[in-house]
């Protein structure tokens, strides 16, 4: 028995329209299908034109997020029977410009990354003279949560602070910058502090929670900031109250 | 953090939409937020009626039943009833938050949020025991 | 240094507010607001309430109470009227509200308990 959904997709063709339309279309319903295996199948065997970003098809990429049915989600993670019986409306993720049809720019989110300085900064010389830096298992779990992003966006996509104001440095970049914050070998969190401390950087949050509660990583970005808004506290004090002591 | 801003007004073939005022509206966990911000107001709210009581105490006896009578006031008392729903969400928010800003660890192990939360309610259980026993103590 | 915001300073009092109004006002708003009012219990008097409030410790519980409270009202509701109304262009006004409020009630909660016989 040959079952099929309606699935409803964001079209943005800049050469021809001014803003998005929706497009139908009817796809095999299959229990095991995702949102991404529909996309594909329209893309395969109804409409070449159809553009969207995937990759990996197993939640480890981060190239695949979408709102679906007004939901930030990755869409390789996102059954086709949950939303039964059906229409399924896909959207490009919210709060990005949209460059064509399902594909947002992601410019904005890439450099905020960077400025954060996601990678092991060290004040000695990188390599370690004896081949490695050491690390206990309760270090290595002081940051693994944090470490777990995949950069897919999808909390930006549920941050309405970000979408108010996108000078706001959002939750994957601060929960990536005290992944390394946590890091025993790291020894970069001044410099951290130094980006992130000014008002775009985490002053801006409002702690609405909603990167936490999508995030398909578990990673808890509304924790992050809270922790660093707390450590950004204690060290104002202490540079105010012991202006000579260096930080 | 200002660079991609002025990249991105170069482009003008990009669909950028707008946060549309209602946007808290969308969606129940954003509504909850919102109303959780509008707590602040209540809580402002207490602070000017403690404000008046405080200013009845000095006016002498007289003025405090008159600052009682006024509170009995219907209109009031369902301005308190109202108030009081939106500092206890405060509370029971502000209480399920503490374990996000602060991480507690035991032995190298970090402690599960609802146990990191307990004491809070039990501290709040106590403070609000010690008033109660203070100001309906006789004598 | 020069151009580290002062941020971290409100959102301190912001939080020392947010825990002080979490465990204090719930169960006076209860008492003061409702049970007194509507006679569920009997309200302590003037007397009572004097004796009480005339306690150092207890004018100086109820002056952080309402200079916290009144920050932890001025920084929510600024980034309330940020976010759901989008008027962050009336910045500068919205800090004096805000701010300014807060100061206000906190120089009459000083007054109030300093002169308070």
């Amino acid at each position: 028995m040959a079952e099929t959904i309606t699935i409803e997709v964001a079209r943005y063709r800049p050469e021809q329209e001014g803003e998005p339309t929706l497009q139908s279309y009817e796809v095999p319903f299959s229990k095991d299908w995702v949102v991404l295996d529909a996309l594909n199948y329209i893309k395969d065997h109804v409409d070449g034109s159809l553009s969207f970003r995937w990759s990996c098809r197993m939640g480890v990429c981060g190239s695949c997020g979408m709102t679906v049915n007004g939901e930030p989600k990755l869409t390789c993670a996102t059954f086709l029977s949950h939303y039964l019986p059906g229409p399924i409306r896909v959207e490009p993720l919210q709060n990005f410009p949209v460059v064509r049809d399902l594909i947002i720019e992601m410019t904005d989110f890439l450099e905020k990354l960077q400025s954060v300085k996601p990678w092991i900064v060290r004040e000695d010389d990188p390599a370690p003279a004896k081949g490695e830096f050491l690390q206990t298992p309760e270090q290595l779990d002081n940051y693994k949560q944090f470490s777990m992003c995949i950069n897919c966006m999808i909390c930006y996509a549920a941050c309405p602070v970000y979408g108010l104001d996108p000078q706001f440095a959002g939750p994957a970049a601060i929960a990536l910058a005290q992944r390394y914050n946590l890091d025993s070998r790291d020894q970069g969190e001044q410099e951290r502090m130094d980006v992130l401390s000014q008002h775009e950087g985490i002053w801006g949050c409002t702690f609405v929670g909603e990167c936490t509660e999508v995030c398909p990583k578990n990673v808890d970005p509304a924790g992050a900031i809270q922790q660093y808004k707390l450590a950004a506290t204690k060290e104002w004090f202490k540079s105010f109250l012991m202006p000579w002591s260096k930080p | 953090m200002k660079p991609s801003t002025a990249y991105r007004q170069y482009h003008p073939k990009w669909y950028r939409t707008r946060v549309s005022t209602l946007w808290w509206s969308r969606r129940w966990s954003y509504l909850k937020f919102m109303l959780r911000e509008l707590s602040s107001v209540f809580v402002a709210f207490y602070v000017v009626i403690l404000l008046l009581q405080l200013h009845a105490l000095r006016g002498g006896p007289e003025a405090y039943l008159e600052f009682q009578e006024w509170l009995k006031d219907p209109l009031l008392v369902v301005l308190n009833g109202i108030s009081f729903l939106f500092v206890l969400f405060h509370a029971v928010t502000w209480f399920n938050l503490t374990p996000k800003a602060m991480v507690v660890r035991l032995r190298g192990k970090r402690l599960p949020n609802l146990l990191v939360a307990a004491p809070n309610y039990a501290a709040w259980l106590a403070i609000s025991g010690l008033i109660v026993f203070l100001l309906m103590r006789q004598g | 240094m020069a151009n580290r915001s002062n941020e971290p300073l409100l959102w301190a009092l912001f939080s020392g507010g947010g825990v002080a109004a979490a465990f204090l006002i719930p169960i006076l708003l209860f008492l003061y607001g409702l049970a007194f009012p509507l006679g569920w219990l009997q309200s302590p008097g003037y007397e009572r309430t004097l004796e009480l409030v005339q306690h150092p410790l207890v004018r100086l519980g109820l002056f952080l109470l309402c200079f916290l409270s009144l920050f932890h009202w001025a920084h929510r509701f600024r980034f309330t009227l940020y976010d759901g109304l989008q008027i962050k262009h009336l910045n500068p006004a919205i800090n004096l509200f805000c701010y300014g409020g807060a100061v206000t009630g906190t120089v009459v909660a000083a007054y109030l308990l300093w002169t308070l016989p």
